[in-house]
């Protein structure tokens, strides 16, 4: 079995030994449950349940609307007591459309219709039914996986390629599932494979992880599952990473892996569709590693969601000394929670706490041009001359030499010996670049409407002056009449 | 309000002054070497020229009120002037050390905005300034293990201006280039002046630090181990010079040296580690970085055997640092899913497994 | 001695020739630059830059007589694409804490007189005589003609406070960016 060679990559340090040997369990139910409507790329979900309804475990409580979306599910049975605003897992803290449950403790599910053998359904119907159980990517990109397995059946995928990379440093629960679950993930694999009609399936796995390669190669073994382990490196499970690494096709920029006849999917994602297709399961919970150097007791849990990540911390024993960051997510795309009211969604991979020590920033200093982040960089850019660029507002300058092709890993900041922020830079941009699109258009539109009203104004002015001149006319010829009248009359 | 912290949330140990200290303490064994050659005037000279740079460079960060602290702590002052005093002829009066040290920092760098900012490698346009301002100070050389001076006798070489005609001797690119004027051949000038392993184990006239052939390169290698530097301009510049060294001397031995005499002469082994892996003044990628590496071996192949100037490894540096913006233009990584072009991949072509 | 003189002079006179003819050929009629720039222009006619609609402030950028920065409804869209045009360095500073923001009608102060319909320049302003006025934000260039013929002070600029969508990082090393979440929503 050949690896490919990779390009970039950094190799931090992993952190995860104090949560790798931590077995998954079940957290309690919190008071309240808040289950936001969005947790997933497109279009939010919209209510169908209204403040005051009983709902049961899975069943539907926001539907998807739209082309990309997926649907929202109740996490446990109980009642709805809020629809509205609630604080959102975004780096800002701002608030999004939030379904707020409160459990009854009973968990009583909605019925499922099981299919007698899955492998006998339609492979379009696993599809169906993966989108109706509103499965996103756990891998943290939380893509509708219906859209990418309808997608990757229609341009006849060849390859499908299950990411059991987990590359964040601190974070176990994919390593977890894999050592713990490892026949349902299969299942899992083998149904994605038949939706998609995909001839080989190939399952890569960083060497850090010996106990789950084992388990996943015992489960595996007599399946047509290939397992083959790769190197443990940031950013592997960077989905076109491990595409590299295992198959050496690279995916054209500005597109999917499906064009060059590859699907991928994390090995959560391959167990939720396990769950959903042969025990009628929606996509309800997840697993949650909680760690850092701040945490009493690092954990893996299986949390509900909506759980608001204060629970989390509770379960693992709350924080030894004040931590001095809370991040959601991984260290390197992970972002800070503003607050621990924040739910877990479905792609909150980690919650962590960290001292000032593990986050080892210094005060940035002048850029010596190590070129470190260079070839730190996995997509082959030049972040230190994209960041000078952008210091000096010559975004459009940045734009022309890869912006938009950066996938802000954070290899770059990771190793910059000089602390400077480089993602945050190239993060700024992007955002400045799409609001500038954006009143652009605006723009565009305003100025149609400012002609549309210089021009009726212009058409009003014109037609009152044509009324105006129309009774002038109609004037003078009466007068010219009545003098024409008169005139007969005298001479007559 | 508290504010929202980018990511990512973790970052490797590493930082300026680091990276500063490592060089620096890569450049020990040569330069303590070097004090053991010389004597005590080596060792006066090589303090005077750090304490001018940092007494200088804090000096005009004071004047334009800018931070002075973090700039003198980062140590790239202390390398600068550390880098030329290992290029002076080690007996060189106390003068040379202070004119060349500020010229390094404030005029090589301060000028430009501060490290970081600087075209060409400070220290080697302090050299190239020094040599065509004070040409006999910068070619007064002292033979090897002569005669030193004790501690107090040494105050007078270094700051009292003594002649050194007792123990004066020519470095030996010097020596060919006067030998050849005196229209003897290559055989003649060398003999008795060029032994390889002494060359290798720098026991021979020449500057204060560029003589120990070996442990400039133990301290290279230290290094890449430590991945401060990567391979590719050192082992370019080295090729850079042996090749076109070993070329002419096959064509013509009697008038052309070989890669030995070249790669352990002058300050070819000190450059090559040390001076062209300078970050900020060469390219950012691999390939720049030989393109760079190999333009300074050639340049000073051609300086040293046709030029006026014996050595050529300052002007060759200088004459690459102004390529550098045109070699990061012309030479960058392609980007992931493009062409070297930008252009986007064609599909078909990447469906296919690579093998 | 003199073959030079008469070389040269007989070479200045054909280049001045040159010149000359080629200044009657390709001579260009108006400025082009006005109507290019006039196009970067919102085009609301507001009058907020203090020239008489976007045709005389593009005259005035064409002239160099009015910063890029000089357009408040265009924000900062508008400046790059100026800058870019005129090839001066955009400075963003200036406009960087310009927070977009649209009209609002406070409706208890509303009487419908439709004086604000009437000078609106984007038709931004929905309503009758009589009735409550609404502003269509996706038009509103919040060009302030409105607030000034507002009899009543019902009608102000607010700033669009951020959404999830709109949200963005600020540039490092400029003002830390604070959590947008209220202090009513720690305390829920």
């Amino acid at each position: 079995m050949k690896l490919f060679r990779l390009r970039g990559g950094i190799h931090p340090e992993g952190r995860k030994t104090s949560s790798a040997d931590a077995a998954i369990r079940a957290l309690p139910l919190s008071p309240y449950l808040f289950v936001p409507l969005q947790q997933h790329v497109g279009a939010p979900a919209k209510p169908v349940v209204q403040v005051g309804d009983t709902v049961l475990a899975g069943q539907l409580i926001g539907a998807g609307q739209g082309n990309v979306s997926a649907p929202v599910h109740a996490p446990t049975s109980g009642r709805v007591v809020a629809i509205g605003d609630h604080p959102s897992p975004h780096p800002s803290g701002l608030s999004a459309a939030t379904v707020t449950i409160e459990p009854d403790h009973e968990a009583r599910w909605v019925d499922a219709d099981l299919p007698a053998d899955p492998f006998g359904l339609a492979p379009d119907e696993i599809s169906e039914r993966v989108g109706a159980a509103g499965i996103v990517g756990l891998g943290g990109a939380t893509f509708p996986s219906s859209v990418k397995l309808k997608l990757s059946r229609r341009s006849g995928v060849d390859t499908l390629i299950i990411n059991g990379g987990e590359c964040e440093p601190y974070l176990t629960c994919d390593d977890r599932i894999m050592r713990e679950r490892a026949a349902d993930i299969v299942t899992g694999i083998r149904l994605i494979q038949f939706a998609v009609g995909a001839r080989r399936a190939l399952v890569g796995i960083e060497d850090n992880k010996p106990e789950a390669l084992a388990a996943m190669r015992q489960a595996a073994a007599g399946n047509d599952v290939e397992i083959r382990m790769v190197p443990a490196m940031y950013p592997m499970g960077w989905d076109k990473q491990m595409i590299q690494v295992l198959l050496g096709r690279e995916v054209p920029a500005e597109g999917r892996s499906a064009d060059i006849g590859v699907l991928v999917h994390n090995v959560a994602t391959a167990w939720a569709v396990q769950q959903t297709i042969c025990l009628g399961r929606p996509l309800v919970s997840r697993i949650v590693t909680v760690s850092g150097g701040a945490v009493a007791a690092p954990a893996n849990l299986e949390v509900p969601i909506g759980t608001p990540v204060q629970a989390l911390f509770d379960a693992c024993g709350g924080f030894h000394g004040a931590p001095a960051r809370l991040v959601l997510g991984g260290p390197m795309m992970g972002h800070q929670l503003s607050h621990t009211s924040v739910p877990v969604v479905k792609g909150s991979s980690g919650v962590l706490a960290l001292t000032q020590a593990e986050i080892g920033l210094t005060r940035p200093a002048p850029c010596i041009r190590c070129s470190t982040c260079v070839r730190a960089c996995p997509v082959g850019l030049l972040p230190l001359e994209m960041a000078a660029r952008i210091r000096s507002d010559d975004l459009a300058g940045a734009e022309a030499i890869g912006l938009k092709d950066c996938i802000a890993c954070g290899s770059c900041s990771y190793v910059c010996p000089s602390s400077i922020p480089l993602v945050h830079y190239f993060n700024y941009a992007k955002g400045e670049l799409m609001s500038q699109a954006r009143s652009r258009l605006k723009q565009e539109a305003t100025r149609k409407l400012a002609e549309e009203r210089t021009a009726r104004m212009q058409r009003i002015a014109r037609e009152r002056e044509e009324a105006a001149e129309a009774r002038k006319a109609a004037k003078a010829a009466r007068e010219a009449a009545a003098q024409a009248a008169a005139k007969t009359e005298v001479a007559a | 309000m508290r504010p929202i912290a980018h990511s990512p949330h973790a970052h490797a140990v590493s930082s300026v002054g680091r990276i500063m200290a490592t060089v620096m303490l890569a450049l020990l064994p040569a330069t303590l070497f070097g004090f053991w050659l010389y004597g005590w005037p080596a060792v006066y000279l090589w303090a005077v020229s750090l304490l001018a740079a940092v007494a200088g460079e804090a000096l005009m960060l004071k004047l334009q009120q800018r931070p002075v602290k973090p700039a003198i702590l980062d140590g790239s002052g202390v390398l600068t002037a550390w880098l030329l005093a290992l290029s002076l002829p080690p007996w060189a009066p106390w003068w040379i050390a202070v004119a060349g040290s500020l010229f390094a920092v404030l005029i090589g760098k301060q000028v430009f905005g501060g490290l970081g900012q600087n075209v060409f490698n400070p220290a080697m346009a302090a050299r190239v300034m020094l040599l065509i301002s004070f040409p006999l100070e910068m070619t007064t050389w002292v033979a090897p293990m002569a005669q030193l001076p004790g501690a107090l006798d040494s105050l007078a070489v270094t700051f009292g201006g003594q002649h050194l005609d007792a123990v004066s001797s020519a470095s030996l690119l010097g020596h060919v280039k006067t030998e050849f004027s005196r229209g003897l051949d290559l055989q003649q000038a060398l003999a008795g002046h060029f032994a390889p392993l002494q060359a290798l184990w720098g026991q021979r006239s020449g500057s204060l630090g560029e003589t120990a052939a070996l442990l400039i390169l133990a301290g290279g290698l230290i290094l890449i181990a430590r991945r401060i530097i990567t391979w590719h301009a050192p082992v370019a510049m080295l090729a850079g010079v042996a090749l076109p060294a070993l070329l002419m001397n096959l064509l013509a031995p009697e008038h052309y040296a070989g890669p030995v005499v070249h790669l352990l002469s002058g300050g070819v082994m000190l450059g090559a580690f040390f001076i062209i892996t300078d970050p900020v003044t060469s390219p950012n990628t691999a390939t720049g970085q030989l393109v760079f590496g190999l333009g300074c071996g050639l340049l000073t192949y051609v300086i040293r055997t046709w030029g006026a100037y014996p050595e050529g490894v300052a002007f060759a540096v200088m004459l690459m640092n102004a390529a550098t913006p045109l070699i990061d233009r012309y030479i960058k990584p392609r980007i992931y899913g493009r062409t070297r072009k930008g252009d986007t991949l064609v599909p078909e072509a990447a469906k296919r497994d690579a093998t | 001695m003199i073959a030079a003189i008469a070389s040269l002079t007989a070479l200045g006179v054909s280049f001045g020739l040159i010149l000359g003819l080629a200044a009657r050929h390709f001579k260009v009629e108006g400025n082009p630059l006005v109507a290019e720039l006039e196009a970067l222009l919102p085009g609301s006619q507001c009058g907020q830059c203090g020239y008489p609609g976007c045709t005389g402030a593009a005259q005035a950028l064409a002239d160099g007589a009015a910063p890029v920065t000089l357009c408040p409804p265009g924000g900062r869209a508008v400046v790059v694409a100026l800058a870019a045009r005129l090839g001066v360095e955009a400075d963003l500073s200036g406009v960087a804490d310009a927070v977009p923001s649209i009209a609002e009608v406070r409706e208890e102060l509303c009487i419908g007189c439709t004086r604000c319909y009437k000078v609106c320049p984007t038709d931004a302003i929905l309503g009758a005589a009589k009735h409550v006025h609404a502003v269509f934000k996706e038009a509103c260039t919040a060009c302030g003609s409105c607030v000034e013929v507002c009899p009543t002070e019902a009608i102000l600029l607010r700033p669009v406070p951020p959404t999830l969508q709109s949200w963005g990082w600020r540039k490092p090393g400029s003002v830390p960016q604070p959590v947008v979440l209220g202090e009513e929503m720690l305390a829920a």
